[in-house]
Formats: C-alpha cells, structure tokens, sequence
C-alpha cells in the first residue's frame, strides 16, 4: 500500500520510515504534516508546552539531505516524535510543567535525547505533564491541563498525559514518556494507545529530572506495539552516565514483536488486580481479552501477589521521600524561578518564598509527606517500612514468575474521569496507579496496550503485561500477538475509532 | 547567644576536669577529577569554570564514583588498621545551603567504607615522649561544597554581609573525612595529642599519596569536639568547633575550649551542645548555631548510585601498595641515623623528616643535613608561619650548598645569604651566588690590604696586640669581616692579622 | 501513629523550604494527615527479619575512571542565574554562624 495520497499523520511510524526509505515521501513532508496538525488541533488538546517547528524542519531536511547521500540511516531516521518535557535537550526550554522552571534552557541533552537524535528522529516539541511528573491526569500542569482526544473534557491520563494526547490526536506517531507509578501506561490506557515501562536501568535517565530516582524510567510510547519497540531499541542501552544503568544488551524487542507468538506461554492473571474497585466495562474488556491469549494459545492461571495491597502504601512513602530530596535543588539560587529577592530578605526567606510561588499544590503536598517520612524519630516507621514492603512485592513477583512467563492486569481500575473530578483529592487520584506501581517498586517491565471501549462510556481500556527484569521482550511477544487478534476482530486499530477533533 | 564566660587558666582546668575529644578531619583527595564528575579539581582556576551539570546540581544530572577516590579512602582505612565493608551505600545529608548545588550532600552515613582503626601518635612531655593510641571510628568518602565569597557589610564576614557570591568550583571534589572515637585520658596532653594526631594523619596521607595536604588552601579542615567532666563523672556536654585550618589551630582550638568550658561549670553554667566557629586570627571560637535547633538531615541511601562492594582481592591489592608505616619508618631513620629521641623528635616538630631523609639520599652527610633543616631552615619557617617544604628549598638545593661550603667558596655565613635568596625566589645556589656576588674573598692580598685599613682605623687597638693582648684581635677581625660584606673567613683574617703584627696565640 | 497538627505542618514546611500560608497550612493539615494515616499500614507488614530494599536492580561496584572531561560554558550557567556578578551566583544574604 503506498503511502501517496493517505493522510500523513494517522500512518505509523514503521509505515512512515517504509515510505521515507524507499523514497516515496520526505522527512520534511512528514514533518510538516505533523507540525500542520498540532497547529490545527494543539489549541483543543494542549498536548505541546513547546512546539520546535523550526528546529523540527531542520533536523528533517539534515536527514533528508543524508539519505539523498547515501548515508545508512536508522530505522526511524526521520520520523517525528514529542518528548515529554522531563527530559533536557540543549537550549530548548525545559520546564517539568513548573513555574519554578520557567524558562530554564539546559545546557546539555539528556540521554535519551542524544539517542533519538543519533538514530535521525525529528523532535517536534515538548509535552506537557504533571508538575515534576507527580499526578494521573496532566491537570497538575502549572501550564493548564491536556485534554483528552476521546473527550476533550476528560483527562488523558498522567503524568505523560502531553505525550499520550499527541499520539491519540494524531500529532505525532512517536513519544517518550516517563513512569514512575504508571507516567507511561496509565495515559495509553486512557487514550487508546500503548506505552511501555522499561526494565529499571534498561533506558538511562541521565538527563531526566528527577522525581523519585529509584523508580523512574523513561519508555516509548506509541500507536503500535511494533512502533514502540522500535522506539524501545533506539532508546535503550548501557550509559556510563547513569550509574543505575545495566551493562548488558537490550532484550530483542523488535523481533518478538515480530513474532507476535503466545503458543506455549504461561500467563498469570493477578488476583489482586482485579475485581472489587474495578469499573464493569474495564473487567469486561479485560476478560475478553484474556480469553483472546487463551484463544492464541497461552496457559492462562491465576496467581497471588499477597504484598500487592501494599504497594501504594509503600509507594506513596517511598516517592515523596525521594522527591523531597530531589526537589530541594529548587532553591532559586541557581536557575529558574526567585522570589522576593529586594536585597533585604535572606537567602533562607528567599528560598521560601520561591518554592512556595514555583510549586504547585500536589508538589508540595508530597515534599511535606517525604521530609516527614524521612525525618529522625519516623524514619523506621515510614521509609524504613516501606523498604521492607518493597522486598516483599518484590518476592512476590518472584515466585510469580517462577510459575509464569507474564502478568496481566487491567492498566488502570477505570476509563479517563472528568477534569476536576479528583483534582484536590489525593488519595482519590493516587488509586489510579494502584495496578501500575507494583512494577516500580520491583524494578520489572510492563507494557499497557488498548483492548476496547468500555461499553458503559465509550472510553478506552488497557491491559497491563508485566515481565520480569531484562525480560522486556515478552511484553512485545504477547502484545503483539493480542495487538494483531484485535485488529483481525475489529478490523482496524483501536486509535481509528478515536472521534475527530 | 550564649552569655560570655572568663576563661580559666589551662592548668587549673585540667585540674578540676577531664577532657574528652573527638576530632573529624576532612581532607580532599588529590585525584585528577571529582567524586562525581569529570570536572577537574586544580585549585585557582577562574570562578565557575571547573563546573559542568553534575557538580552544579542541574536537573537530570546523575552522579558516578571515580574509582581513584575509592581506592584511596581504602589506602586510607587500611593504613589506619581499620575494616573495610563488604557492602557499603552512599546516602544523602539533606539541608539547604547556597554552597551546596543539590541542597543535600552526598556522603556516608551509616555503613562508612571502612571502620574501627587506629593510629598510634607520639607526644613530647617533660618526662620524654609518649605514645598514645587513637581510635578510629570511621573513614567514609563525601563530596565538598561551593565556595562563599561575602560581599558588602563587615569585610568578608556571613555575619552583616549584604550578599554572597558562589564559586562552584569546589563542589564535588572528593573528601575523606575521618572520625575518631573519643579520645580519653589525654588530660594535660589533650591540645598536644590533637596536634599529634592531626599531623600524623597529614603525613600518612602524604606517605599513601592520596592528598598532598595543602593546609595554605584548606584543603584538610577539622572539626574538634570537645567535653569536660570531673574525675569519675559521666562526660559532660560537647561542643563542636568548625573551621579549624591548621596544625597549629588544631592545638589552639582544643586549649582554649578546654579554659572557656571549664569557666562555665566552674560558675556553674550549663554548657550548650552547639556549633562554635574558631578564628585563627584571636585563636579563640564564638558560638553558631545551637544544636538544639539543629538541622534534621533525614539521610537515607542515595538511589542515584549503587553500592561499593569491594572484592576481597581488591582491597589486598590496595594493601600491598601501601608504603612503610610512618611510625616504623621513624623508628628506622632514628636508628639509622644514630640520634637521641629528643633530637629525633625536633626534626618531627620541625616537619624536616622528608626533606632530611631526601637530602642524605642526595649524598649530603646525615648530621649536616639535619643541621641544615632543624636550625636556619626550620626557624625561618616558624617565623613565617609556614611549613618547611613550603620555603622552596630543596634537597638539591642543600646538596650544591655542602659542596660550595666543602670546597672553601661559601663561609656559613654566606650560605645562611643564599638560603635568604632561595627563598625569596631568586634562583638556584649558583643563580644567587652570582647574582649576589657572594663567594669567599680568599685572595691573601686583598685581605692583607682590608687588615691594614683596619689597623689604621684603629691604631690603639693595634697596639694592644702587638703589646700581647690578642683578645683584643676581635676588633680587627670584626671591621674586615664588615669591609668584606663577611665574604671572607674570619679564622684565616685572624690568623693573617697575628702574622702581620707578628705575634704569636 | 500520632496525628498531624497544623504545628507539625509548619515545621515540615520549614524544613522543606515552604514558605506556606495560614490558610495553606489547614488545608495541608488535613490532608497530609489523612495521606499519612493511609501510608502507615506498610508497618503492619514490615517485620524485623526484612531486608529494605533502596534499589531496585541489585547491582554494585559502578566507577568511572579518574579522568577529566570538559564541563559546561560558564556563559550558559550565568545566563541562567537569577543573579550573577563578578563571575560568580550571586545569593541573598545568609543569616547563619557567627
Ligand atoms: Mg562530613
Ligand atoms: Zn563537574
């Protein structure tokens, strides 16, 4: 099928970098195709904080100009992609969705950054997100909040809402996202579109800003399994950088998603993941799609993770803790944002008053829960403690795995709620992550992948693979596999029933 | 504030109380690099230069250990007896401070690299030397701080200060910092064995070579608590004095707590656990912030970098790199060189061990080397307050001296004026003596010539030679060496002044 | 576990660097007491003989050589400085010491 003619931007870019390749179209046409569609629909669904147009043509033409040389280029040289606003990239504002970061050009790229420009991808712009990555719904955005494409009035999931909108808007095929709770597959459970976790230390984080440092990972996100396992390859691998970063090669990723092959698998379905606290048509859409894996041929059990129950407990102590600490650099001293520096103030009211006009009010919710958790006489009690649940979920997915070769759960408990609805409820809001940040806590891989509507509301649902440690190409084996049984029932990708904008 | 007490005289402190002293000393290691980064860690680069997005603390920095910095904290632990972990964590210090890039520090808290050493230090007493054994508590690795400018208000003091300046350039230098357990029983002795231990510590580094210790550049800073109790009582509050610079304020620092705490209780006051800062200007401390109100630095195990697990095999290695012991080596020079104790521990005072040892090695004889460094050498230094291989003489330069005093064409005396001009830069031996155009005068006619001046100058005191008084000889002696600039030699003047007049001693 | 007071709130948020205000301090109050409340279940698991675990990925011993590589320009850190003079950052003045 050639691409001549077809609207640009609802291709893939696996399609896209097919067509660049052998000629039929430019990464400058493609670019600006995309570049055109944010300019119509952004106003609506606010998914960019920064949109680099003229950066964006130009890294486009360069790559168009090295193919016309002859140059062997990568596998998405010259397909565009958003980056969510977490990661530095020179020169390019980089703001977190803070106040207290307005403003601020880094002088250096992050990691993941130099990759994508080392493999020719063109990065279109920045998206939005929670402040410092902390919320499930983008409204946290000092910025304004993303809307969702299925219904604007609606969130698209956070904290990588910008990311997970500009795929389901269809203003980019590419994004990067970040997940620390479920950054990454909460948004593609809400949007229709599928987000991977890597592997803890699989993709460097040199150069991500920091929530909680231990659990943050930055993943590919996009329309297709096998476009975000390309993506996977381009971004991950060792870096000296980062000393968390694992010194071993990336698991094949795209030649499982390839395979697309569930024969023979052991699949576990987490009986503590489902269920009570889960919307009807979430269970719904999650049953039909596991009986689809048994259908292809996988062994379908149901194990216990019993520390489960824990997990948000542990993970609200253990995130604050760490982002308490990695926000502290927020100072005013040094870049972004001062406050009330009138020559009279000292250096301690002026560090006050910054912090309290820079942070948003989850921002600050959170760093008073981490001071608190790690101060003397609570330390055992609270981190300390939840350390120790750490190990335990930890185990659990352990002997999971030494009975199953994947996990599946529902992504997220429900369909994207209204803006505002939870908004100044926060431990409403944290149950969104309460499938979602068992796999931060341990450390493993997980994939969301859309698997219908929700009868009820008409909104998408995710389905959540997890896999153990530098075992991130089973996510692709199994969500390729029940990826392409879908669109064989439905006869096309989710995403196509996304309504125009 | 606290309420201002007297002091009580040293002795009749140690007479009433017991000190107890705890001493942390950290020092910056001299590798190429920094704990975290690739920035370099020379001293005196331009403001802000030395810095990238790590040792700034920019957002999406992540730190990584330099392997040198490790080995030469284990070199450490190992030459002070200490236990290395098998398994050990960085953690975060969590406080504000604008000298700080990352408002947290890392560093070691809990589960230090290594633990429970000790260093044997010797102390001179009216009754000879005496060794006393220090504990080790711990040796950990953390990274340093910004360094503050204050501008505007009282000259370069925080207090009154409009506004600061920060130069990042010293964040995230490598740091070692070393703790010792309480040191008890010292009594009298307590100043000196801080001193002792202090030093001891310098030049164990110095021997390992994993700092060169430049004091003048606080590049070794030491914290000293201190705590008084009376005989049989449980230890008494500690204060802790920052800033502590040098050998010299290190002894200062505990005298003067020692009289200041001393004069509390003995009014019967309470002493606070506080912070005080020392100043080497007054060699006394003032009081900072009370501990009481103290930061909570809620430390907890730095995510951003794994563990240090040393293999076993590794840290044998680093063993056997380590160089003879500074107290077996002492124990060897002194027999080598044939000197009493006191003699001994003159040249240690003196800081004249190294530099001795090398110029002998040079080929200069052992007594004239000592002779060299612990007299004109060593008293210059003190008068400048500065450390002998700090003059800019050098075992070279004491070896060319000894020839051209061996072969005649230096008087002391002369050499004592190359010296001065060593040190005040201007040239090698050679270099100096041309330049100052010193060289004996040992042509007898030109002597002969300065004598008969002299006894013209002075013809009353010609004649109480000739008349037998040749006590008197002095004189004439005295006005050739002063018309010679004393380039000549003052026996061979006297003995051609008798011949000349002909008499005989 | 003791129940957070709005005393509490305001030692936390001076630790923390929050210079929050009076009606802010209420309403953290109550929330951050319900959140902690919420949290403080992990105990009711966490026994003695459990090893925390601070990363995820066991791994250790990650160094880098002792070489020196070049930083960043000093017109791009001053650009982003909200106050700079004399080639340094330029801070308020430090009520601490002395
Ligand atoms: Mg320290
Ligand atoms: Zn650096």
């Amino acid at each position: 099928m050639g691409i001549i003619g077809a609207d640009l931007v609802r291709q893939d870019a696996a399609t896209l970098a097919r067509a660049m390749a052998e000629g039929e179209v430019s990464s400058e046409e493609v670019t600006r195709a995309h570049l055109d569609r944010i300019g119509e629909v952004d106003d609506r669904v606010h998914a960019f904080l920064q949109v680099l147009s003229t950066e964006a043509l130009d890294a486009a033409r360069d790559i168009d100009r090295r193919r016309a040389a002859g140059e062997q280029l990568g596998p998405l040289a010259g397909v565009p992609i958003a980056v969510k606003d977490v990661l530095t990239m020179t020169g390019v504002p980089t703001t977190c969705g803070s106040r207290v970061l307005e403003g601020w050009r880094p002088p250096y790229d992050s990691t993941v950054v130099e990759r994508l420009r080392a493999g020719g991808l063109v990065i279109l712009g920045k998206t939005n997100m929670d402040e410092f990555a902390m919320g499930s719904s983008t409204e946290h955005s000092a910025y304004g909040p993303t809307h969702n494409p299925w219904d604007l009035e609606r969130i698209p999931g956070g904290s990588g809402g910008g990311s997970a909108a500009a795929l389901a808007a269809f203003e980019a095929p590419l994004a990067i996202g970040t997940d620390t709770g479920g950054s990454i597959r909460q948004p593609a459970a809400v949007t229709g579109t599928v987000g991977v976790k890597p592997t803890y230390g699989g993709v460097s984080r040199y150069g991500l800003v920091a929530l909680a440092s231990s659990l943050d990972q930055a993943g590919p996100c996009a329309r297709t399994v096998k476009d975000t396992a390309l993506l996977h390859a381009a971004i991950a691998g060792h870096d000296p950088r980062d000393s968390t970063s694992i010194q071993a090669p990336v698991p094949d990723v795209v030649a499982a998603a390839d395979e697309a092959d569930v024969r023979g698998m052991r699949i576990g379905l987490v009986r503590e993941l489902r269920g009570e606290g889960y919307q009807a048509g979430v269970s719904q859409r999650f049953d039909e799609a596991v009986a689809i894996l048994t259908d292809l041929g996988a062994e379908v059990v149901e194990v216990s993770c019993p520390h489960f129950e824990y997990a948000l407990a542990a993970y609200y102590l253990i995130l604050p803790s760490e982002a308490s600490s990695n926000l502290a650099r927020f100072d005013g001293m040094r870049y972004g944002l001062r406050m009330g520096d009138d020559g009279a103030r000292s250096v301690e009211e002026v560090m006050s008053l910054t912090r309290e006009a820079g942070f948003g009010a989850e921002v600050k919710r959170r760093i008073m829960i981490g001071t608190y958790a790690l101060s003397s006489g609570y330390y055992d009690a609270y981190y300390g403690s939840a350390q120790k649940v750490r190990t335990l979920i930890t185990r659990d997915f352990e002997a999971a795995f030494a009975q199953v070769d994947v996990l599946v759960s529902p992504t997220a408990p429900t369909t994207a709620f209204r803006i505002g609805d939870k908004v100044d409820d926060p431990l409403a809001m944290y149950l969104n992550d309460i499938a979602t940040i068992p796999v931060n806590l341990a450390g493993n891989a997980a994939m969301s992948l859309p698997v219908g509507l929700a009868p009820e509301d008409g909104l998408p649902v995710g389905l959540q693979i997890m896999a153990p440690p530098m075992a991130d190409d089973r996510l692709y084996r199994v969500g390729a596999a029940l990826e392409a049984a879908l669109v064989d029932r439905w006869g096309h990708l989710l995403i196509e029933e996304v309504p125009a904008l | 504030m606290t309420a201002t007490h007297d002091t009580v005289p040293f002795a009749e402190a140690i007479a009433a109380f017991d000190p107890v002293l705890g001493l942390e000393t950290h020092v910056e290691l001299g590798t190429a690099s920094k704990m975290f980064c690739g920035c370099p860690t020379m001293f005196g680069g331009a403001a802000n230069t030395h810095v990238c997005p790590v040792c700034l603390g920019l957002p999406g920095s992540l730190p990584v250990v330099n392997r040198t910095a490790v080995e030469s904290t284990i070199r450490m632990g190992l030459a002070l007896n200490c236990r290395i972990a098998e398994w050990c964590r960085f953690a975060r210090k969590n406080y504000f401070y604008p000298d700080m890039p990352k408002d947290y520090q890392v560093s070691q808290y809990d589960e230090p690299l290594c633990f429970d050493g000790y260093l044997d230090v010797t102390v001179e007493t009216p009754d000879g030397p005496r060794e006393f054994r220090v504990e080790i508590e711990r040796v950990h690795m953390e990274e340093d701080t910004g360094k503050l400018t204050h501008a505007g208000g009282a000259t370069g003091r925080i207090h009154g200060a409009d506004y600061s300046l920060v130069d990042y350039n010293r964040a995230g230098i490598p740091l070692i910092e070393i703790v010792t357990k309480p040191i008890v029983g010292a009594g009298a002795l307590a100043p000196q064995v801080a001193r002792a231990y202090v030093t001891e510590l310098r030049d164990l580094m110095r021997a390992l070579g994993v700092s060169d210790v430049r004091m003048e550049e606080g590049s070794l800073r030491c914290d000293v608590n201190v705590s008084l109790s009376r005989p049989g009582e449980p230890w008494g509050t500690r204060s802790e004095t920052k800033n502590v610079n040098s050998l010299r304020s290190v002894e200062r620092a505990v005298l003067s707590e020692i009289e200041r705490q001393a004069a509390v209780l003995r009014d019967g006051g309470r002493v606070i656990q506080e912070t005080r800062h020392f100043h080497e200007d007054t060699g006394r401390s003032t009081p900072g912030r009370s501990k009481e109100q103290a930061e909570d630095y809620r430390y907890f195990p730095e995510p951003d970098l794994v563990p240090v697990a040393p293999p076993r095999d590794w840290v044998e290695q680093l063993r056997a790199t380590l160089p003879e012991p500074p107290a077996a080596r002492r124990a060897r020079l002194r027999a080598e060189w044939g000197i009493s104790d006191h003699e001994f521990q003159t040249l240690v005072n003196a800081g004249a061990l190294d530099l001795v040892e090398q110029t002998i090695a040079a080929g200069v004889d052992s007594a004239a080397a000592r002779k060299w460094w612990t007299g004109e050498l060593a008293r210059t230094a003190n008068d400048r307050g500065v450390e002998l291989a700090a003059l800019g003489v050098t075992p070279q330069h004491i070896k060319r001296l000894e020839e051209l005093v061996g072969a005649g064409s230096l008087s002391d005396s002369l050499a004592r004026q190359v010296l001065e001009g060593i040190i005040a830069g201007e040239g090698d031996v050679d270099e100096v003596v041309a330049s100052r155009g010193l060289a004996v005068v040992s042509d007898d006619a030109a002597l002969l010539e300065a004598i008969d001046a002299a006894l013209a100058e002075q013809p009353d005191v010609a004649d109480k030679i000739r008349g037998g008084k040749v006590q008197a000889a002095g004189a004439i002696v005295g006005a050739v060496m002063k018309a010679t600039r004393g380039q000549a030699d003052a026996a061979k003047v006297r003995a051609l002044l008798l011949e000349r007049l002909g008499v005989s001693e | 576990m003791t129940s957070l007071t709005r005393a509490d709130v305001e030692h936390l948020a001076r630790l923390a660097r929050l210079q929050l205000a009076p009606e802010e301090l209420d309403h953290y109050a109550g929330q951050l007491d319900v959140i902690l409340q919420s949290v403080a279940r992990v105990s009711e698991v966490a026994a003695d003989d459990i090893p925390p675990t601070s990363h995820p990925i066991p791994m250790a011993n990650v160094f880098r050589d002792d070489v020196v590589r070049p930083g960043v320009r000093r017109d791009d850190i001053a650009a982003a400085a909200p106050a700079w003079e004399d080639d340094r950052f330029r801070v308020p003045r430090i009520l601490d010491e002395e």
